[in-house]
């Protein structure tokens, strides 16, 4: 079972392992600094579908696959799949996850779902109500375009601040914890809603910076521990702004990350040459960065600890013209290397 | 977490990088320049065929039928990524908004796709644009009655 340290903490006793993971990208994650680390890259972006939807829910299904394969596992072993994404309804993962015929939760979380799916997964298996389960998540630059923002072809220019979404899905499996030679999960904080009072669309970073410092804050406060016990403290996707407004934050805390910090949303992209503004974002770029890069360096035995904290701006298009400001949200999970 | 809302907007403020300022002023000059001196010569070519009213309309046309054609190739947004203002000032820039429009949304059909969403981003204008029209007029009426 797992217990509770400190007021927003849960300890796993057992320590459920990731078994499986694999993430799948895009093209021009494809020309990005980790394009070699994802399991499989998409030339063509509509994935030889008809709707930007069905390439996105198409992903999501191949990923869940590619993760099933690597943890020795078919779709029949698993007892939950717990997934999300971007779009109204979910419905990447609802269309991309019917023909498995598992029983599914979805979870909405905006960009911090692959930390709100793994946590919850976790917490899952550790009850031992749950024996597998894969937690999935994904994004696509163009449904996200057309849901969020303006048309694809639409002449705009972006502003510096904004975030490029990646077109990418992540997937990891999580089976009860006692494998070897796999990384496990040893903790997870569910964060609380804070609200930095930022108004602007083109500017997520900033909005999610505070709950970011808030959860990492409350986890460092609930397990005693400190930036000096881990290799990396990654976060999903705060880019550019939100990476240095976090810091600033955290060191009001005490709490001084340094070269420890990492941002899935900085990492995925190339920032110089790719034309991404502040850095990438989106449901699958953390997912597909945790998936690939970082929980293979955790394999590969390069990584040991390792605290993952997906953010998300949980706004609509709707609360954004009645004037709302965007509610940040920051979920860590702490995972061991083998 | 001891930070009020307009310390972190200070903060967020200086944060964030701002957008080029000159180097788009110099593009979007350049670039909405050049559309201008292309429908200039559109205007010229027209002329020969076509008594001068009747030109700078087709040269409108023309130049409406060129941004659409360039927004479906998907080489409009690319020139407005660098251009800003400069494409999005013109009658080009208005062509482009509703051509896109009607692009991305035909995958929910010709009905509540395209015919629906084609005006999501020029509606204001088409709205506000005729009222501000007739608000202009009853002033000018107005003015004549009286000066």
């Amino acid at each position: 079972m797992a217990t509770r340290a400190g007021k927003n903490t849960l300890m796993m006793q057992n320590k459920p392992c990731i078994s499986g993971f694999a993430a799948v990208a895009g093209k021009k994650e494809g020309e990005g600094p980790l394009a070699r680390r994802f399991d499989k890259l998409y030339e063509d972006t509509h994935l030889g579908q008809t709707t930007w939807e069905k390439a996105e829910s198409t992903m999501q299904g191949e990923v869940v696959n590619l993760a099933l394969g690597k943890a020795n596992l078919t779709a029949g072993d698993l007892q939950l799949i717990l997934a999300g994404d971007l779009l109204n309804q979910c419905i990447s993962s609802t269309y991309g996850l019917r023909e498995l015929n598992v029983p599914m939760l979805g979870l909405f979380g905006a960009c911090s779902t692959m930390a709100l799916s793994l946590g919850t997964g976790a917490v899952l298996v550790e009850s031992g109500a749950v024996q597998n389960c894969a937690a999935v998540t994904s994004s696509h630059f163009c449904t996200a375009e057309r849901q969020f923002r303006y048309p694809l072809d639409y002449g705009g220019q972006r502003a510096p601040t904004s975030q490029w979404t990646a077109t990418a899905a992540g997937s990891t499996v999580l089976t009860p914890g006692g494998n070897t030679g796999v990384p496990s999960v040893q903790a997870v904080t569910f964060g609380k809603i804070v609200d930095m009072g930022i108004t602007d669309m083109n500017n997520m970073g900033s909005a999610m910076a505070g709950a970011a410092a808030d959860t990492i804050t409350n986890f460092f406060t609930d397990t005693g521990k400190t930036p000096d016990d881990f290799d990396m403290v990654l976060t999903g996707d705060l880019s550019q702004v939100g990476s240095d407004l976090m810091n600033q934050i955290l060191v009001r805390s005490q709490i001084e990350l340094k070269e420890k910090h990492a941002d899935c949303g900085l990492l995925i992209y190339d920032r110089e040459t790719q034309d991404v503004a502040a850095g990438g974002s989106g449901c699958g770029c953390s997912a597909a960065v945790l998936c690939s890069y970082v929980l293979q360096e955790m394999q590969a035995g390069n990584l040991k600890n390792v605290l993952f904290v997906g953010t998300g701006a949980l706004m609509s298009p709707t609360s954004v013209q009645q004037g709302e400001s965007i509610p940040g949200i920051a979920h860590a999970v702490w995972i061991t290397g083998c | 977490m001891n930070l009020t809302q307009t310390e972190y907007s200070n903060m967020t403020d200086k944060a964030s990088p701002p957008s080029k300022f000159l180097r788009n002023s110099i593009l979007a000059f350049v670039v909405g320049g050049a559309i201008c001196v292309i429908g200039q010569a559109l205007i010229n070519l027209w002329s020969m065929v076509l008594p001068e009213d009747d030109a700078k309309i087709a040269a409108s046309c023309s130049l409406i039928f060129l941004a659409a054609l360039f927004t479906a190739l998907g080489l409009y947004c690319k020139l407005a990524n660098y251009a800003g203002a400069g494409t999005l000032v013109p009658i080009t820039g208005f062509a482009n908004s509703i051509a896109a429009a009607a692009i991305e949304f035909k995958s929910e059909g010709l009905i509540l796709g395209t015919g629906v969403k084609m005006f999501i981003i020029a509606g204001p204008v088409l709205v506000y644009g005729p009222v501000a029209a007739v608000l202009y007029g009853i002033i000018a009426w107005l003015l004549r009655l009286f000066v």
